[in-house]
């Protein structure tokens, strides 16, 4: 990590590096985040109608009860732990190609950094682009709740959008956006790690790719636990 | 020149090499050969630098690689070039991006310049049209020219090159040892090359170093490889059917020789 977080050596090419990486793990990641948010909006939204059932709960707490989990945990945990399987292994199996191939070695061999030169951008590329795909996130899996509401007879557009609009505290979409960042750091460095560190062949990236995304999943759960005490209380 | 000084490499426990001590000279290709398993590849890195040998030093040009601190030896490292056994290509850079990515991170030149010299460097190891193409679209043999290409963009003073003939068909092998044999004499490099393969042994071997089980067992060069007394060199020079015919044929003119020359006293 000491070797990782140093000063790199051409700021050009580290800017060009983290252009490619933010491309690469953020936008090229847009298109999985909104097809899940989509689904898992309208999934929850038809739970809330199906499970709160009752004359004493207002009809527009669908909508709320919708906006809460998606802020409050699917679009920060749940998405990065889905996250963690596509950028994650990414991450861990291309540095672990670049070290079975001896790429990393040549770059060692020429005096460069290659803990730098390889693994900041990524982390740094990710940690910045991720606050995006969490708003991301939460818009279109409100807008799965409004599919719902629109399409089907379960709930009024109205009480939707009434519930989603209700009792809002803004400190939530901070909390979500603050876990989004911690995660993102979790899964790039220990997809890296693993990566980097990866000795034998094929088999061996891809054991690497493996652990890197059960290890960063159990990380991403504990640090779930840790923050949500530490910001929530 | 690179001198090895009594170079002892332990793993796990396990000694790889023993006091291996050899000078490799500057305008020459030396060669490291030995059997599979004996040491050479680790010998080789002990030499550059990706490992770290236990006992001895590794000198160039007087420099102690030991004393160098982490600046000197990033500096020492932009004037070595490596060929890597795989070639080591950067998959997601084309051929010209391959050859230009020393260049852009060393090199004081405008990027015109490091255009021109990426260029130069590309004709000069014979390749052309490729620029654009990417290390999976280009063969094996052109794979390791772009790789010599991207290792001389700096005028290394060191050049290395591990195992630089395998995977590759006979005649490719002897137009990659050509290329690295002009290459070494033109810019009058310190070439070390790792190999076993005979045919490079017998063309290109100026300086030729044995290592035997993690031993130096013979040192020498193209022309007195077929008169060693060495048993363990002999074991590995003349394992082919080939090579124990080219024996028999060369003692017989050994024979004939020696024969010539007491007639004339």
């Amino acid at each position: 990590m000491t070797q990782v977080f140093r000063i790199p050596d051409k700021w050009r090419e580290f800017f060009k590096s983290l252009l490619k990486e933010i491309s690469k793990l953020g936008v090229d990641s847009i298109p999985l985040v909104i097809i899940i948010s989509l689904f898992i909006g309208a999934v929850i939204c038809i739970q809330m109608v199906l499970n709160i059932v009752s004359p004493l709960i207002p009809s527009y707490s669908t909508g709320l009860a919708t906006r809460e989990i998606l802020i409050l945990e699917f679009s920060s945990t749940m998405m990065c732990l889905i996250l963690a399987g596509k950028v994650g292994s990414n991450i861990s199996s291309e540095i672990g190609t670049m070290r079975v191939t001896e790429q990393i070695d040549a770059m060692e061999i020429m005096g460069i950094n290659s803990a730098n030169f390889i693994v900041l951008p990524k982390i740094i590329g990710f940690v910045l682009f991720i606050p995006i795909l969490g708003i991301f996130s939460m818009f279109f899996g409100l807008v799965g709740g409004g599919i719902i509401a629109q399409f089907t007879s379960m709930i009024s557009m109205e009480d939707y959008v009434y519930g989603i609009q209700s009792f809002f505290n803004e400190w939530y979409i901070w909390y979500s956006l603050i876990k989004c960042v911690v995660f993102a750091y979790i899964i790039t460095s220990v997809a890296a790690y693993y990566g980097y560190y990866v000795k034998g062949g094929a088999l061996e990236v891809g054991k690497a790719s493996t652990n890197a995304v059960v290890s960063s999943s159990i990380l991403i759960l504990l640090a779930d636990v840790v923050l949500t005490k530490l910001l929530l209380q | 020149m690179i001198e090895a000084r009594n170079i002892s490499k332990w793993f796990e426990g396990q000694r790889i090499l023993y006091d291996v001590s050899a000078n490799f000279e500057t305008g020459k290709t030396n060669l490291i050969i030995g059997q599979s398993g004996s040491g050479k590849t680790v010998f080789m890195k002990c030499l550059i630098g990706l490992l770290t040998p236990e006992e001895g030093d590794i000198l160039y040009d007087g420099r102690n690689f030991r004393d160098l601190d982490t600046s000197q030896r990033r500096e020492l490292r932009t004037e070595i070039g490596m060929l890597f056994q795989g070639s080591a290509l950067f998959d997601n850079e084309t051929v010209l991006g391959n050859v230009m990515f020393p260049l852009k991170m060393f090199s004081p030149m405008s990027h015109a310049e490091q255009l021109e010299r990426a260029h130069f460097c590309i004709k000069r190891v014979g390749l052309s049209n490729a620029d654009d193409k990417y290390p999976s679209e280009i063969s094996g043999g052109m794979q390791k020219r772009v790789a010599i290409a991207r290792a001389i963009a700096l005028n290394p003073r060191y050049l290395f090159c591990d195992e630089p003939n395998s995977g590759l068909d006979p005649k490719t092998s002897i137009l990659i040892d050509d290329l690295l044999s002009d290459i070494t004499h033109e810019y009058n490099i310190t070439t070390i090359i790792n190999t076993h393969d005979m045919n490079s042994v017998l063309g290109i071997g100026e300086n030729i170093i044995f290592i035997n089980q993690g031993h130096c067992d013979w040192v020498g060069d193209d022309k007195n490889i077929f008169r060693s007394k060495s048993q363990s060199l002999n074991d590995f020079v003349f394992a082919s059917k080939l090579f124990r015919e080219v024996k028999l044929f060369l003692e017989r003119e050994y024979e004939a020789e020696e024969k010539s020359e007491s007639g004339k006293h």
